[in-house]
């Protein structure tokens, strides 16, 4: 018997053990590269550093210059802009998903093709739009042209010019909202559709209140990496307008890094003070999914 | 700080340095020469170095054209070559004031350069030393398309002024040809038309201690400039915002654009295109305010030692090489620029040789360029400005006031 017990203690220690030995590594990861960053751009944002020179302690002066920054306000309007506009990934995606969420002979091929704009690079997606908008050649230009007889060059049009590039953005993104829900249907159970079939409901109503609180799980995550994706818009803005013109398509993350390390930059703590703003109004999101997260675990438990 | 920079710099000096500590003389090049003609220009430098010295191995990375400007903060800090393509200028003094270019006025005086590179002494000096060599300039000016000009029926000769050449403007507005054209996308190319705006309004000391920060923005003399400027925006290409500076030179190719201030590196994309010497013209940019000391804008660009150079003895004989008269001649021959050694050929092509004629008889002053005159923060903040200003004439007022609050805290 003792012997047993004994064999069983020792058996108990190296499994309490075991996870974080597991877990080490991707933890020493993401403190090196998450944790400990985001504390040194807290305080590099104190500082008046060009990345070359001694860096002097301003305290928070380049908070109260952002205040009084023009550059700034355009950059968090046009994230705001990007963050609403962004969200019509989640139902467009949700219906091509349920357009293509049947069995017909070469589905797959079909799916491929539109999930073909997320496996291609942000910076393909971005050029091809560029030639799209491109004023003289471009086709969109040209159906402008064609249609009222005055081509519009969007990218160089400081009102149009983010919502061309949203446009870009929500190619991709359509895209990744669709794979997810395809995923989440498929895991909707047939025996309940079976049910609310025999109840008489159909089309909306099916889809409203059968089908959608199915693929919950589903909705969460596509919410997630749009707000993400939205808030961390960066190539697009770089490859198709570098913030132009004159710095009407900035976003918060293009000008961070404009400020900080483009050819005109190299203002390090401004730089690191807007990538801290841009990480407070991600915080909020942020912990609002963990706090779901957190919250339907315990519901499940 | 100091501990980030430093592990950086370790880590990459372990991953990098290694195969450099063999016993072989070996200079390592960084070069922005990724376009064609620069590209076979420095092959061809690099060749007849190694063949003078064969003793010496050289070692050439060559960056991206514009990812170099960012690139060399990196390596400088990093993992420093024994060379360095940069400018002249305000564009080298951050690099100078915090110790990355090694001092080379030894070579300057060892091998008579401040004879032979004369023209060039006064925009490699800071603090009284010279931090680097340069090898080439080029002019900026205006390039047009005579069949344009003879479409519209004008006469390119008889434009002396800037009145001159407005009304001509109005003439290719007739003959539905944009008179100016540009491509602000990246912004730089609109700098060169206010740099010359203003070197001929105002004069070259102004437009100095403008670009130094001596000057408001909102100064009456600065708002005579955009004045000027107005008056020509009425006939700009209309989507310059959306193009970069290749594609306004189709628009000239093209015919569809007339004029374009540009650099004389363009002339490569204007043949390219299928222009000639033939069909595309060069003038120098028309007078404003009569009687003023001309000036003219022609960008130096140079090569430097990092302070972090492994090889300075030898990096400096590169130096003293590439300052020489014939191997000045023989490469700008291939860049299709001009040689800085005074005692250098110009070939018989006609845009450097018009070039080089209104370069050196220039009496205002020779400037860089707005943003190798003006330090970083400043140029991008006026250049935007500029674009916008080009857009939307009439913000011109708050346009000014931005950048005057811009000037007021980058040269405190």
């Amino acid at each position: 018997m003792s012997a047993s017990t004994d064999s069983l203690n020792s058996r108990r220690r190296p499994r309490a053990f075991a996870p974080w030995l597991f877990l080490a590594p991707g933890m020493a990861m993401f403190l090196f590269y998450v944790i400990i960053p985001i504390f040194q751009s807290l305080w590099v944002s104190f500082y008046d550093w060009d990345g070359l020179s001694d860096a002097k302690w301003i305290g928070i002066a380049n908070y109260l210059e952002l205040l009084d920054d023009d550059a700034f306000y355009t950059s968090l309007k046009n994230n705001i802009i990007w963050l609403v506009l962004y969200m019509l990934s989640v139902p467009a995606g949700l219906m091509i998903a349920l357009f293509l969420n049947q069995t017909v002979r070469g589905i797959r091929i079909y799916k491929s093709l539109f999930f073909f704009p997320f496996v291609i690079s942000q910076v393909v997606v971005g050029l091809i739009f560029s030639w799209f908008y491109a004023p003289g050649f471009g086709l969109l230009y040209k159906l402008i042209e064609l249609v009222t007889g005055q081509g519009v060059a969007i990218l160089a049009d400081e009102n149009l010019v983010t919502y061309g590039i949203i446009a870009a953005g929500l190619w991709p993104q359509i895209a990744y909202c669709m794979i997810l829900y395809l995923t989440g249907l498929n895991a909707v159970a047939s025996d309940q559709i079976e049910a609310a079939r025999l109840d008489g409901a159909k089309g909306w109503r099916m889809l409203w209140y059968v089908v959608i609180p199915q693929l919950r799980p589903a909705t969460f995550i596509a919410i997630v990496v749009t707000v993400i994706g939205a808030l961390r818009s960066f190539d697009l803005v770089s490859i198709m307008t570098s913030g132009g013109p004159f710095g009407s398509s900035r976003v918060l993350s293009y000008f961070m890094y404009e400020q900080a390390l483009s050819e005109y930059g190299y203002r390090m703590g401004y730089g690191a003070a807007i990538a801290v703003v841009l990480f407070a109004i991600m915080i909020i999101f942020i912990s609002g999914f963990i706090w779901k997260m957190w919250r339907d675990e315990k519901g499940v438990r | 700080m100091k501990a980030m920079k430093t592990f950086a710099v370790a880590a990459l000096i372990a991953s990098v340095a290694v195969p450099a500590l063999a016993e072989q003389r070996t200079l390592v090049f960084n070069t922005d020469a990724s376009d064609p003609a620069p590209k076979a220009a420095f092959e061809q430098l690099v060749a007849d170095f190694e063949a003078a010295y064969p003793e010496i191995d050289v070692v050439v990375n060559t960056f991206d054209h514009e990812g170099y400007k960012t690139a060399i903060r990196n390596f400088l800090t990093a993992d420093s070559p024994d060379l360095a393509n940069w400018y002249a200028g305000n564009r080298m003094r951050p690099f100078v004031e915090v110790g990355q270019f090694i001092d080379v006025s030894d070579v300057w005086a060892e091998n008579g350069l401040y004879e032979s590179l004369g023209s060039a002494l006064s925009s490699m000096t800071i603090d009284g030393k010279q931090w680097g060599v340069p090898y080439t300039y080029y002019q900026w000016g205006i390039y047009y398309n005579k069949d344009a000009y003879a479409k519209a029926g004008v006469d390119a000769a008889s434009i002396k002024t800037w009145d001159d050449f407005i009304s001509a403007c109005e003439k290719f507005q007739a003959a539905g040809i944009d008179c100016l054209t540009t491509g602000s996308k990246a912004l730089w190319p609109i700098a060169g038309i206010f740099d010359y705006l203003d070197l001929r309004t105002n004069g070259y000391d102004f437009h100095m201690q403008l670009t130094s920060g001596d000057i408001a923005w909102t100064d009456d003399r600065v708002k005579a400039v955009f004045a000027e400027w107005a008056k020509v925006l009425p006939y700009t290409t209309a989507n310059h915002a959306a193009i970069d500076w290749q594609d306004a030179v189709s628009n000239i190719v093209q015919g569809s654009a007339a004029n374009y201030v540009i650099g004389n590196f363009a002339v490569a994309a204007f043949k390219d295109g299928g222009l000639t010497n033939d069909n595309l013209g060069f003038m120098q940019f028309p007078e404003i305010t009569p009687g003023l000391a001309r000036a003219e804008e022609a960008p130096t660009d140079t090569i430097h030692i990092p302070a972090g150079a492994k090889n300075v003895e030898d990096a400096k004989l590169f130096l003293a090489f590439l300052a020489s008269s014939e191997v000045q001649t023989k490469m700008n021959g291939t860049l299709g620029q001009l040689p800085i050694n005074s005692g250098s050929s110009v070939g018989d092509d006609p845009y450097l040789a018009a070039g080089f004629e209104m370069l050196s008889t220039a009496d205002g002053g020779i400037a860089q360029f707005f943003d190798r005159d003006a330090p970083a923060e400043m140029a991008k903040a006026g250049m935007e400005g500029f674009q916008e200003f080009m857009v939307k004439p009439e913000r011109l007022d708050d346009i000014l006031e931005r950048l005057e609050k811009v000037r007021v805290r980058v040269y405190q």
